[in-house]
């Protein structure tokens, strides 16, 4: 049985001769720009690997004519940002912390190095642009209403230490009581309790159900909340009164915050950012709107 | 004697798989030590009922076309999966939600990843692999497979290696080395069975009625050999227990990342360019008719590319804890690669000169066509890539994952697509394909797949780039990594659906293959070989 073989044209070059399955080959000459380009590529990788390290021996490789070395080169980079840096980093570490803010130079540095540590360590949970997760927990902070304290002195120490870690001994704590889980209210009063709350932040509410709670309010609340339900900073006890939430302001969320508790946690910054590092974001954060 | 002995084999490998499930310490060792088990029971079961029956003879004079066929069924069927997986990651990417909550710890994206990059590797590439090296290397020998029914264990063992590697990982064994997930038991019996597919290779090669070995059969014996070698020192690991998944590498630090890369290098040079160029220097000059362009090309650049391809892995480490003298080397290995690389481009559109006017009439020449274009590309890219100052910007981007696909859906893809409508007509003895206006659809969908995925993904992949390292006047970063993923969010809903196109034109492909078999005449058996003159 013969197969099917190769079409042949007028003016094809010869082939080698062979056939497989019907497949022959020409004895064409490899194309001249491919050859001069290879050879261009092999001289190429020659030239270079003189110039740069390359061919191993039994200590260490080859180093190459013009000395180069990524890692002296990166070491060159850093030193040259830390020398160009450091007078007004020294700067940042001695200043007085509410001073900062008030001194342009100062605080123009800082600005920038700290979006760029706000970028690279906060971004993860309060967002790129530092507007938080509503709902889920963390804050935003270009607002003023503040947990713990919105001066230059209460946002370092809130970076610094974190917040209910238990990595820092100097961390901000305090904790809410589970009303609902540990008995300590029944059903009722925590319903009663929620349309206070829904009462006080000037949502709508039942109202009955509200005037029951604000009792409720005034034994079980109030401690932290303040008698006015504006929170306590010194507690980290949020302002109970205004339009804004960590956890969510409608029933259902708030059922769920009195009946289990709430506590969110920040990490310690200073074992990972330098004192220049947390100044620098601390007025960052200061300067985003809200900074007392 | 003989069939008594493997029927013992297989019952002491159908208890020992079961003891092992019983004493299994995690989930993915018992799934697949379950899976072995009744792997082996079946074969058992099926070779015990047919002891006594009278064997068939093996028509000497024939090619051994069974496994084949079971090739092309198989690399269709897996392809499928395979690009159907990756559309699924795309859109996880794009929309994170799809990572489903309830789905947690099987179908999230990381236990995705590595059973799409398998699935399309080495179940899609491998198969169509084995199945055109097995119809090539018997043509071109004019010899029948050697080994007889080891081309079958070939076969059926590549398969259960895909079936346990990626119930492994969708469970959660894997050794964290890209493209050789598996973990310990896997590995060696994958190494058992590459040995059996380099036996049954060589020995067709050895016994061979042709006084020359064709070239295709060069490529395709270098594949086989290297990535042996790759495997084996690539999973040097030792089992925590002989009853887990889960090995530890000999090798560590930047040692074992740079055996990692030497051989995931070398999987993209080896598995996916020598033995895809093995496929184009047979079917591309079948399809076209006309004789291979140069026979002086083919084999300096075969030479070439084998010596050339094995230095380049670390540039897939510039920039790390990587010596500076190994990155250089890396990089001019790489660009020295170009050329070599070029001549099966070369080769493989000349092939065509004088045969030109079929792509206007032949949607498998065009297929194969920018099959090779795809090719020519990717190893351009590949080699502007490895430079460090370019590596510097597209390192750990999605230009990485575009240079990828544009190689893996456009050279691998296209070519296998070509292959597989080439051989099917042939293996079933069919006059010719079910419809070439479905195969002009799956060509177009294809391509403009590929050119929506490449493209998006390049456009992404610099833009990421330079999101990251833009800083500003005293040093500090300017952008966030969320940043560089909001920015990136269109281009990589484009992807998904150039994945999706992809996926639709395979789609096209089965039912048109299925159809080729069902719905053409039958014709007279083409099937015994004729050596050359």
């Amino acid at each position: 049985m013969s197969k099917k073989s190769m079409r042949h044209q007028e003016g094809d070059p010869n082939t080698t001769g062979h056939s497989w399955d019907g497949i022959e080959e020409f004895d064409n000459p490899m194309p001249r720009w491919w050859l001069w380009s290879f050879y261009a590529c092999i001289a190429f990788a020659a030239v270079y690997s003189v110039l740069y390290p390359a061919w191993p021996l039994i200590h260490g490789a080859t180093p190459g004519l013009l000395g180069a070395s990524t890692r002296a080169d990166v070491a060159v980079e850093i030193q040259e940002f830390a020398d160009r840096n450091g007078p007004i980093r020294q700067k940042l570490v001695d200043a007085e912390l509410a001073q900062i803010p008030n001194d342009p130079e100062l605080s123009g540095y800082a600005r920038n190095a700290g979006a760029a540590v706000f970028r690279t360590w906060c971004a993860q949970c309060h967002g790129s642009g530092a507007a938080g997760v509503q709902a889920s927990g963390y804050p935003n902070l270009l607002d003023d209403d503040w947990l713990w304290g919105g001066s230059m002195e209460a946002i370092h120490t809130t970076i610094s230490h974190g917040i209910r870690n238990t990595t820092d001994d100097d961390a901000r704590q305090s904790e809410m009581p589970r009303f609902g889980v540990d008995d300590m209210l029944d059903k009722t009063q925590i319903a009663d309790v929620v349309q206070y709350v829904r009462q006080i932040s000037g949502q709508e509410h039942d109202a009955a159900l509200a005037t029951a709670g604000a009792t409720v309010f005034a034994d079980n609340c109030a401690a932290c909340h303040g008698d006015d339900g504006k929170g306590n900073r010194d507690l980290g006890a949020p302002n109970l009164t205004d339009a804004i939430w960590l956890y969510g302001g409608d029933v259902a969320d708030l059922t769920h915050t009195v009946t289990y508790s709430r506590a969110g946690v920040m990490p310690n910054w200073n074992t990972r950012l330098s004192e220049a590092d947390i100044r620098a974001v601390t007025t960052y954060v200061h300067g985003l709107g809200g900074g007392e | 004697m003989w069939d008594y002995f493997k029927l013992i084999a297989l019952a002491l490998i159908t208890l020992l798989a079961a003891i092992a499930a019983n004493y299994a310490r995690d989930p993915a060792y018992m799934v697949n030590a379950l899976t072995v088990m009744l792997a082996a029971g079946g074969v058992f079961l099926w070779s015990v009922r047919r002891v006594g029956e009278p064997k068939a003879a093996t028509p000497q004079n024939e090619y051994f076309d069974g496994v084949v066929r079971a090739g092309v069924i198989a690399t269709s069927l897996w392809g499928v999966v395979g690009f159907l997986v990756g559309v699924i990651i795309a859109f996880q990417l794009a929309f994170p939600v799809l990572n489903w909550e309830w789905a947690q710890g099987f179908t999230n994206f990381g236990r995705l990843r590595p059973l799409h990059t398998s699935a399309v590797i080495f179940a899609f590439g491998g198969n169509a692999l084995i199945a055109t090296s097995f119809y090539v290397v018997q043509r071109t020998s004019a010899a029948r497979l050697w080994g007889g029914n080891l081309g079958w264990f070939v076969f059926w063992g590549y398969q259960l290696f895909i079936v346990l590697a990626a119930t492994g990982y969708v469970l959660g064994a894997t050794q964290s080395k890209e493209y050789a997930e598996p973990e310990w038991y896997v590995d060696w019996w994958l190494t058992i069975v590459w040995l059996s597919y380099l036996a049954v290779f060589l020995g067709t090669i050895i016994k061979r009625r042709e006084p020359h070995i064709y070239v295709a059969n060069w490529f395709y014996l270098g594949f086989i050999i290297t990535v042996a070698m790759l495997h084996v020192f690539n999973n040097l690991s030792i089992p925590v227990s002989i009853f887990g998944s889960k090995s530890v590498q000999v090798f560590s630090g930047v040692q074992d990342a740079m055996v990692q890369w030497w051989y995931g290098h070398n999987a993209v040079g080896f598995f996916l360019t020598a033995g895809f160029l093995g496929m184009m220097y047979y079917f591309v000059p079948k399809q076209a008719e006309r004789p291979v362009y140069s026979y002086k090309l083919s084999i300096i650049h075969f030479w070439a590319l084998i010596f050339l391809y094995i230095w380049a892995g670390p540039h897939h480490l510039h920039y790390t804890a990587l010596p500076d003298w190994a990155a250089t080397l890396g990089m001019v290995f790489s660009i020295m690669l170009w050329m070599p690389s070029w001549g099966g481009m070369i080769n493989g559109l000349m092939t065509l000169s004088g045969a030109w006017d079929k792509l206007r009439t032949d949607p498998v020449i065009r297929m194969m066509v920018v099959s090779i274009g795809f090719y020519g590309m990717s190893t351009f890219e590949g080699p502007m890539m490895s430079i460090k100052a370019v590596n510097s910007l597209s390192h750990y981007t999605d230009w990485t994952i575009g240079h990828v696909h544009s190689g893996a859906l456009g050279w691998n893809g296209m070519i296998t697509f070509g292959a597989l409508y080439y051989m099917t007509p042939k293996l079933w003895n069919r006059a010719g394909l079910y419809s070439l206006k479905l195969v002009s659809w799956h060509f177009w969908l294809a391509t403009i797949g590929i050119v929506l995925y490449a493209s998006a993904m390049w456009v992404s992949g610099i833009m990421e780039g330079l999101m990251w390292r833009e800083v500003d006047s005293n040093g500090f970063l300017v952008n966030a990594f969320a940043d560089t993923v909001v920015a990136k969010h269109p281009m990589l809903v484009v992807r998904g659906i150039g994945g999706l196109m992809f996926l639709t034109g395979g789609i096209i492909m089965c039912y048109n293959l299925w159809m080729t078999v069902r719905a053409q005449p039958e014709q007279a058996s083409d099937n015994a070989f004729v050596p050359a003159e």
